[in-house]
C-alpha cells in the first residue's frame, strides 16, 4: 500500500509539470550564483581551511542537488489539511497519518531524483568544474547518506507541521524551520567555515546531519572511519526524532480541532 | 448469556473544545501576542445513546448542535473530553487502524478521493489501504458500479465530475471495504432531487441486504422521512429527542389542517359558531376570503366537515393538510427544547 502512494504522489507530480520546470531554474540560478560567489571570495586563494574552489564548487553543486531529493513540503501539507479539515478524511482510514505524509514525500522525492537531481547534476557537471568521486564505495555511502537525510528531514517536518495541531496559524514557523535547516544544514555555507563557536554548536544540532555530512563524505572532506561514523550520527539523529513526534503525536491527537464543524 | 452487542453505545459522551479569543483592536492584538484568552466551548454534553445493528437512525440539529463532533468522536477522528463510546465492538480513538476498517464513512462536504486521478485509480488504491481481497473487491465493485450508475464515471479524474457523480462515487468508496456501519455527514447536501432520490433508494437497499447500520445527519427532513425508523435530535449538544419518526409526529403535530377557500366574506365568529360544540377546533382567517380549520385527531375529519358544508356556507375550494415533519422540527426549534415544545404541543 505504501509503495503505491509513493506512486500516485510521483503520478501527481508528474501532472504538475510546471512546477517541475520552474524548479530547475530555481536550482540552476542558485548553484550558478553561489558559483560566482565563491569564485569571487577565492580569488587567488588556493584552498579556505582545507577547501580548494574545484571542492567548494562540487559542494554547493552537490548539495544543492541533495536538497532537490530531500527536500519536501510536509509541514506546509499537514497545516493545510489541519486548517481545512480534510484531516478528518485521514484519520478514518487504517493506515497512520504521519507514516503515508512520510511516503508521499519520499514519492516526491524520488520524482526529483529521477527527474532532476540526475540530470540537473549531468548538466552541472558539463557547465562547471565540478569533481565527482572516483570510488564506487563513496557512491554507496552516498546513495545511503541520502536516505538518512531525507529521513532526518521529514522527521522535522512533521514535528513542525503538527504545530498546526496547537496554534492557528504556523506559516511563520514553517518559514523559520526552513531559514534555520538551510543554514545550520550547510547548504548555504559548509559548516567547516562556520566561527568555532558555531561549529561546536552545529555539532550537536541535527541539521548538519541532513546535508553537510553527505556533501562532505561525497566531496572527498569526510573519509573512511569518519565517513562511516558520519552515517551512524545520521542514523542516531534519524531514530532520536522518533521520540518526540511520537509524544507530539499523541497530545495532537487530543487537541483536534476538525475545522467547518 | 449472549446478548447482541449493538452497533453503537455512547455514555455520557462530553467534548469540549478550547477556541482562541481574539481581542480586539490593535491594543488587543498585542496583547494577544503575549497572552492568549481562550474559551471553553462544550461541543456534546453528557449525550448517551445505542443503536441496535441494522438500524438507520437520523441525527439532526440546527447547525452547532453538535452533530458533526459526535459523528466524528464516533468514527475514531475526535477524542472524546469524557464518556465512553463503543462502535461495532471498538473504542473508536484507541484502537483506531483496526476499528475504522469496519465502518465507512461519508462527509457531504470534503472529498476522499483522490483529486487529480481517476475515481477507478482511487478505489484501487483503497482495495489495498483497505486490504481487501482482490475477488472480494472485484464483486463488491460490479455490485456497487450497476446500483450507483458508475460505469462512465470511473475513468474521468474526481475533479472533472459533477457533485451528484461525485457523491456517488464517494458512497462506493465509503462501501469497498464491505463496512458494517456507515456514517453518513449531511451526505444529500447540494444535490439535486433526482439525485437525492437515488441515493435515498441506494440506501435503502444497502440496509436490506447487507443489514448494514447507517447513521446519517442531514438538514433534509425528507431524507429522514424516507429513510429513517428512528430519530435523534440535537440542540446546543444535549439530546432533545430520541425516538420514532411516527411518535415525534404524533406527539408534536398540531394535528390536521383543513383550508377553506369561501365565495362571500364569512366572519370568525360565525365559523366558531358552526363548531362550537366539537373541542379543540380552532379557526383561523386568511386573506382574500379564506380560513383554516384546526382539528385535533380526537374530532372526526368528516364530522368537522360537515359542518362547515352543511351551514350553507359558499365554499369554493377544499384543502387538507398535515403538520409536516419540516414544520415540526422548526417549531421544536424555535421553541429551544424539547420541554418548550410540548407546552407548545399543549396549546394547540
Amino acid at each position: 500500500m505504501y509503495l503505491d502512494l509513493i506512486r500516485i504522489r510521483f503520478l501527481t507530480m508528474l501532472a504538475y509539470r510546471v512546477n517541475y520546470y520552474s524548479g530547475i531554474i530555481i536550482y540552476s540560478v542558485n548553484i550558478g550564483a553561489y558559483f560566482f560567489f565563491w569564485h569571487a571570495i577565492y580569488g587567488d586563494q588556493e584552498a579556505i581551511r582545507g577547501f580548494t574552489l574545484a571542492q567548494m564548487t562540487t559542494y554547493v553543486a552537490v548539495t544543492w542537488m541533495a536538497r532537490a531529493f530531500y527536500f519536501n513540503n510536509l509541514d506546509r501539507e499537514i497545516a493545510n489539511e489541519v486548517r481545512d479539515g480534510s484531516v478528518a478524511i485521514q484519520f478514518v482510514r487504517p493506515y497512520h497519518y504521519l507514516l503515508v505524509k512520510l511516503f508521499q514525500g519520499f514519492g516526491e522525492g524520488l520524482f526529483r531524483l529521477v527527474m532532476f537531481m540526475v540530470p540537473g547534476l549531468i548538466v552541472v557537471c558539463l557547465i562547471f568544474p565540478i569533481e565527482l568521486p572516483r570510488d564506487p564505495a563513496v557512491w554507496l555511502l552516498y546513495a545511503a547518506m541520502l536516505v538518512f537525510s531525507f529521513l532526518i528531514n521529514s522527521e522535522l517536518n512533521l514535528l513542525t507541521g503538527m504545530g498546526a495541531f496547537y496554534f492557528e496559524n504556523i506559516d511563520g514557523l514553517i518559514r523559520m524551520k526552513r531559514v534555520v535547516v538551510d543554514l545550520f544544514s550547510g547548504l548555504l555555507v559548509p559548516i567547516a567555515l562556520f566561527p568555532g563557536w558555531l561549529a561546536d554548536i552545529s555539532q550537536w544540532l541535527p541539521f548538519q546531519a541532513i546535508a553537510y555530512l553527505p556533501s562532505a563524505v561525497f566531496t572527498g572532506q569526510t573519509s573512511g572511519e569518519e565517513a562511516l561514523a558520519a552515517v551512524g550520527l545520521q542514523a542516531l539523529w534519524a531514530a532520536a526524532l522518533i521520540v518526540p513526534i511520537r509524544l507530539l503525536w499523541r497530545a495532537a491527537r487530543k487537541r483536534l480541532f476538525v475545522q467547518g464543524g | 448469556m449472549f446478548v447482541m452487542q449493538p452497533a453503537i453505545e455512547v455514555r455520557d459522551l462530553r467534548k469540549t473544545f478550547k477556541v482562541q479569543r481574539n481581542r480586539e483592536g490593535l491594543a488587543g492584538a498585542i496583547r494577544d501576542l503575549f497572552r492568549r484568552q481562550y474559551v471553553e466551548v462544550t461541543a456534546v454534553k453528557d449525550i448517551s445513546f445505542t443503536i441496535p445493528r441494522g438500524e438507520i437512525c437520523g441525527y439532526i440539529g440546527e447547525n452547532g448542535a453538535g452533530k458533526s463532533t459526535t459523528i466524528k468522536m464516533l468514527a475514531g477522528i475526535l477524542v472524546p473530553t469524557s464518556g465512553t463510546v463503543r462502535v461495532a465492538g471498538y473504542v473508536p480513538w484507541r484502537e483506531r487502524e483496526k476499528f475504522v476498517r469496519h465502518i465507512g464513512v461519508v462527509f457531504g462536504q470534503r472529498s476522499q478521493l483522490w483529486w487529480d486521478i481517476g475515481v477507478i485509480e482511487s478505489f484501487h488504491l483503497l482495495r489495498k489501504v483497505y486490504r481487501v481481497p482482490a475477488a472480494d473487491f472485484r464483486r463488491r465493485l460490479d455490485e456497487l458500479v450497476e446500483r450507483l450508475k458508475l460505469g462512465d464515471l470511473l475513468h474521468r479524474p474526481v475533479r472533472k465530475l459533477s457533485l451528484g457523480q461525485r457523491m456517488r462515487c464517494e458512497l462506493a468508496a465509503s462501501l469497498l471495504h464491505n463496512p458494517a456501519i456507515l456514517f453518513l455527514d449531511e451526505p444529500t447536501i447540494g444535490l439535486d432531487i433526482v439525485v437525492k432520490t437515488e441515493i435515498r433508494e441506494f440506501l435503502l437497499q444497502l440496509n436490506r441486504e447487507h443489514g448494514t447500520t447507517i447513521l446519517l445527519t442531514t438538514h433534509d427532513l425528507q431524507d429522514i422521512e424516507a429513510l429513517c425508523s428512528r430519530v435523534i435530535m440535537l440542540d446546543d449538544g444535549r439530546i432533545i429527542y430520541d425516538g420514532g419518526l411516527d411518535e415525534l409526529k404524533a406527539r408534536w403535530s398540531r394535528g390536521r389542517e383543513i383550508r377553506l377557500q369561501f365565495g362571500e366574506p364569512v366572519g370568525l365568529e360565525r365559523l366558531e359558531r358552526l363548531t362550537a360544540d366539537l373541542p379543540g377546533v380552532r379557526w383561523q382567517l386568511g386573506e382574500g376570503m379564506s380560513a383554516v380549520m384546526r382539528v385535533p385527531r380526537e374530532v372526526g375529519m368528516s364530522e368537522a366537515l360537515a359542518r362547515v358544508v352543511g351551514s350553507g356556507v359558499d365554499i369554493r375550494d377544499i384543502k387538507f393538510a398535515e403538520t409536516s415533519t419540516d414544520e415540526i422540527v422548526r417549531e421544536i426549534y424555535r421553541s429551544g427544547s424539547a420541554a418548550g415544545a410540548e407546552r407548545l404541543v399543549g396549546v394547540t
